[in-house]
């Protein structure tokens, strides 16, 4: 068993984790913040994406030993404190870009990472972006249209509702 | 001018704010105080015999509490089938016994053989590790044509072959439908494979078994789409609970698609351990264990042949399909590719003579059961393959084929027993050739082509039945359950309401749809309303979401239960104005004398009716709670016309889907938003079975697809914005909302669409090519196109 201690949504933790425990097992069981979430197990739906030290990461495959000391930030960590929605969060409710949200943590993590490194992407861009990332209820439509409006640009011509 | 509330308007969900701050709450969310957890050790031979299993090394392991086998459940009951199909000689099919746990032999893989429960699932594994199992490995069977061979393996010793039935439909109209192929005119004959797929909802199932001592209540957490049908197969048939000690609760469900909706071994096993160990009992699927353990779907092979007459008009119909089984009979496979299949095969048309034949066949792979669609999608698939083929024999334009077979005029009978009450398939094909561009594609065409690209164009139109219905005729034909659905409207003393469904939400915005009826109704704010779902122990009887059936017939149950309240406030109201209850009208959440300027709110009469100071206690009951249970007379008829342009890489055979539109006719629409968003999803599916999904096997029966990196999930950058429309309304007839459904649209009618665009672009390129069976790789489109 190994002690690990890291900042999570801003707060520090410590706990105490076998060394094959994932890290999206560590915050989901430990630390009951289970709005990460586990859809497969090779590493290619992305539900489980957070940030560490401000990268996005599919929390699968990372050990939480190896994010022992890091700076880790997750779903519930994306509003603001008094509970408003984060102007990404609110285009994926304004635009509908979640169904069953099983996925929504994932897209939400991962599409916040692209609009930091590029900050006005093209459609295109979007998609290309969102490759480990998988719905299987909005057809990806709504959610690209999402965070190209959560990007600040004009969505009104991309399609009707 | 779009409504801002209420039925017809946008409202935006309010079950996305728990989703997006990683509030909600799945199933695997929930861990019940001192749970352990469950393994199954699972075959990893597709059939064999079991010759002996060891599990005293494994149950020496550390933290392991228990390990089971098929033994242990020899006094319990076998997974039941919920639909009997009784074949084209009046037999009924053949029905194998589906253990939880494996009995003597295992009959795919995935089949479950053992199952440790230990302190920690790190430590069920481990042991499951450690456990001894000999397999004598028999011949396994795979390919249904040879499975049906007198000399083939039998998945199931008992049964007298691999047939599960041979289904003929309507068999009455076989020699008729001979007759008119010996006078048609013209025949034409495609052979195509529609190919298993895996549902893949993103949350894998999980099930937690749960057990009190102090009441001899079992409560069980599932991934379903349908508590209360778990309740009752599981308790009446395999555990032998009584409703009054089960509870079964689908919290948050991230996804369904059909692959839900099943009873499945492990939420009975979890159930029953619970029991055992008086101690919960948690089972997480991992995705690979998913791959090989939810039902599967579609897996037909069909030989579909059309006659028209020398006027180019449809005059029969016949097809040869056979349908994979799997190795056990899941909950209502039977039904997928007889009644869900058959009465849809007139499509959109006046095809007066049909005749379906269904061969179902046990296989020693994963069961197959209904995925979005079912049925209907490989019925609209052959349909529109086989008119599109016509078009191009007879040279003449595919759309004008179908307009000149439409059927227009309703209700319509159709020679396979189902009944169209309202539709206009022109309109959809209207408004399609508009939103579509279809006038603008010759232009494309040279851009494209200019790009070195070949495009071709592929258009369809598709029926669908909702809400399969009515219990008593779905009771003739094999149904072993009710299809109604029930609403319990409680409204509260200060106003509020909450409304108990029997329905259930898992991605398709109830919680926010469900009161903009409600609310419209009383003429009341939407957030007064909420919905409760998801729990045997909150909400009455019913039936749950599958085959788009949740506003029309959940919907309606709940007007239903919404008008006895209103017609029992204005009750209370009149009582309250001193004037007689004919006089009363009910507009914007206030009751007023009509006439006068006297009237009192919504909040005054729900007071009265739990604080009955002044009330008609003579005459009425206090209190302001109505349930209805509603019963269709029939299925609703979505139709819609669809249209898709590829581009086709003739270095590569690699096809992009360049433009998709969408036009549907749904009848009357609740919320705009939340159907087009039930579009968009259903066309991805549909454009991933034609481009990119299959569950393949080997000959030996080992899956080779076992998971994403092997099976093709269609990605962001697989897809284009789609243009959708269902402005085109004919509203359903027999309902009280006049909603016909839309949540499996997107996936019946899109798969043709692309298939039909890929031949036409390689046509044009001067292939000779009338057929590629999908998924459409760029493996077979190249080798199509090399003439292989």
């Amino acid at each position: 068993m190994t002690e690990i201690q890291m900042t999570v949504n801003g707060k520090a933790v410590r706990g105490t984790v076998e060394g094959r425990t994932l890290l999206v097992n560590f915050l989901r069981e430990d630390l009951r913040l289970t709005g990460t979430h586990v859809g497969c197990d090779t590493s290619q739906c992305g539900a489980c994406t957070v940030h560490v030290n401000g990268v996005s990461v599919k929390a699968c495959t990372m050990l939480a030993a190896d994010a022992d000391g890091a700076d880790v930030r997750t779903i519930e960590g994306m509003a603001a404190a008094d509970g408003t929605l984060s102007a990404l969060q609110q285009a994926f409710q304004d635009h509908h870009g979640l169904q069953c949200g099983f996925c929504t943590p994932g897209m939400v993590m991962t599409a916040a990472a692209l609009l930091k490194e590029n900050p006005k992407p093209t459609e295109a861009e979007v998609r290309h972006y969102l490759e480990g990332n998988i719905c299987r209820c909005t057809g990806y439509h709504n959610i690209v249209k999402a965070i190209l409006a959560a990007s600040g640009q004009d969505v009104s011509a991309i399609a009707a509702e | 001018m779009p409504k801002d509330s209420g039925i017809g308007a946008s409202s935006k969900r309010r079950e996305d704010v728990r989703f997006l701050t990683g509030a909600g709450n799945y199933t695997d969310d929930i861990n019940v105080h001192g749970q352990a957890y469950v393994h199954f050790l699972r075959s990893d031979v597709a059939h064999g015999r079991i010759v002996s299993i060891d599990t005293s090394d494994a149950a020496a392991m550390p933290g392991v509490v228990r390990i089971f086998t098929g033994d242990d459940f020899a006094g319990v009951g076998g997974l039941p089938c919920g639909w009997q199909v009784t074949d084209r000689f009046g037999q009924p099919m053949q029905e194998p016994a589906h253990p939880v746990l494996a009995q003597g032999k295992v009959r795919h893989v995935g089949d479950p053989i053992a199952a440790v429960v230990a302190d920690s699932p790190e430590q069920a594994r481990d042991a499951a590790e450690a456990i001894a199992v000999e397999i004598e490995e028999l011949p396994a069977v795979v390919d249904m044509k040879a499975a049906l061979s007198a000399d083939a393996p039998k998945v199931h010793d008992d049964l007298t072959s691999n047939l599960c039935y041979d289904w003929g439909f309507v068999e009455e109209n076989k020699d008729a439908v001979a007759a008119a192929f010996e006078k048609a005119a013209h025949v034409t004959t495609l052979e195509l494979v529609n190919q298993r797929l895996v549902a893949n909802p993103m949350e894998p199932r999980v099930a937690v078994g749960d057990y009190s001592r102090a009441t001899d209540e079992s409560t069980l957490y599932t991934t379903s789409q349908n508590p209360h049908v778990i309740r009752l197969l599981m308790g009446a048939f395999v555990l032998g609970i009584p409703e009054h000690k089960l509870r079964v609760v689908a919290p948050d469900v991230g996804g369904g698609f059909g692959t839900k909706i099943f009873h499945y071994a492990e939420e009975a096993f979890c159930t029953f351990a619970a029991r055992q160990l008086a101690r919960a009992v948690k089972w997480t699927s991992s995705r690979s264990e998913a791959f090989m353990s939810d039902a599967h779907g579609r897996d037909h092979v069909t030989k579909i042949e059309l006659a028209l007459d020398a006027d180019n008009n449809f005059t029969a119909l016949r097809t040869e399909t056979y349908a994979n089984m799997g190795a056990y009979l899941s909950t209502f496979a039977p039904s997928v590719p007889t009644w869900l299949h058959g009465t849809l095969m007139a499509g959109n048309y006046k095809t007066p003579l049909i005749y379906v034949n269904v061969k179902a066949v046990f296989t020693n792979t994963v069961p197959v059961d209904a995925y979005r669609g079912a049925g209907r999608p490989e019925a609209t698939y052959q349909l529109e393959r086989v008119i599109d083929k016509a078009a191009r024999e007879l040279g003449v334009d595919p759309i004008a084929l179908r307009r000149q077979n439409f059927i227009t005029q309703f209700p319509y009978a159709t020679p396979v027993a189902v009944e169209y009450d309202t539709g206009d398939y022109h309109a959809t094909m209207d408004k399609l050739e508009e939103i579509a561009d279809l006038a603008g594609f010759e232009a494309r065409l040279a851009e494209s082509k200019a790009r070195g690209k070949l495009r071709g164009l592929g258009v369809n139109c598709y029926i669908e039945a909702c809400g399969i219905a009515p219990s008593n005729l779905v009771g003739q034909l094999g149904a072993r359950a009710g299809l109604y659905e029930s609403a319990t409207v409680r409204v509260n003393a200060t106003g509020s309401i909450s409304v108990m469904t029997g329905s259930h939400s898992h991605g398709q915005g109830h919680e926010t749809a469900f009161p903009q009826v409600v609310a419209d109704m009383l003429g009341i704010d939407e957030s007064m309303v909420e919905i409760v779902h998801g729990d045997t122990a909150r909400t009455p009887m019913g039936m749950g979401t599958y085959g788009s059936r949740s506003l029309a017939v959940g919907g309606s149950a709940m007007v239903k239960a919404t008008n006895k309240i209103i017609a029992k406030a204005k009750k209370i109201a009149a009582h309250l104005l001193e004037a007689s209850e004919a006089d009363i009208e009910l507009k914007d959440g206030q009751f007023s004398v009509a006439g006068t300027d006297k009237s009192v709110a919504w909040g005054d009469v729900t007071l009265a009716a739990y604080v009955p100071h002044n009330y008609p206690l003579e005459d009425m009951e206090p209190g302001l709670e109505e349930t209805a249970f509603y019963d269709p007379s029939n299925f609703t008829y979505p139709s819609g016309a669809y249209a898709c342009e590829v581009e086709v890489d003739p270095d590569t055979g690699r096809v992009t889907v360049e433009r998709f539109a969408a036009a549907d006719d749904f009848g009357n629409i609740v919320n705009p938003m939340i159907v087009s968003g039930q579009v968009h999803g259903g066309l991805a599916q549909g454009i991933g079975q034609a481009l990119l999904e299959g569950a393949a096997y080997d000959e030996n029966g080992q899956l080779l697809t076992g998971s994403y990196m092997d099976y093709a999930m269609p990605r962001a950058s697989d897809l284009p914005f789609y243009t959708v429309d269902h402005s085109c309304s004919t509203p359903c007839t027999h309902n009280p909302l006049g909603v016909k459904g839309c949540g499996e649209a997107g996936a019946i009618g899109s798969p043709p669409a692309v298939v039909n665009a890929v031949v036409d672009a390689l046509r044009r390129q001067g292939h000779d090519i009338t057929h590629i069976d999908m998924p459409l790789s760029p493996s077979r489109v190249w080798a199509a196109m090399q003439g292989e």
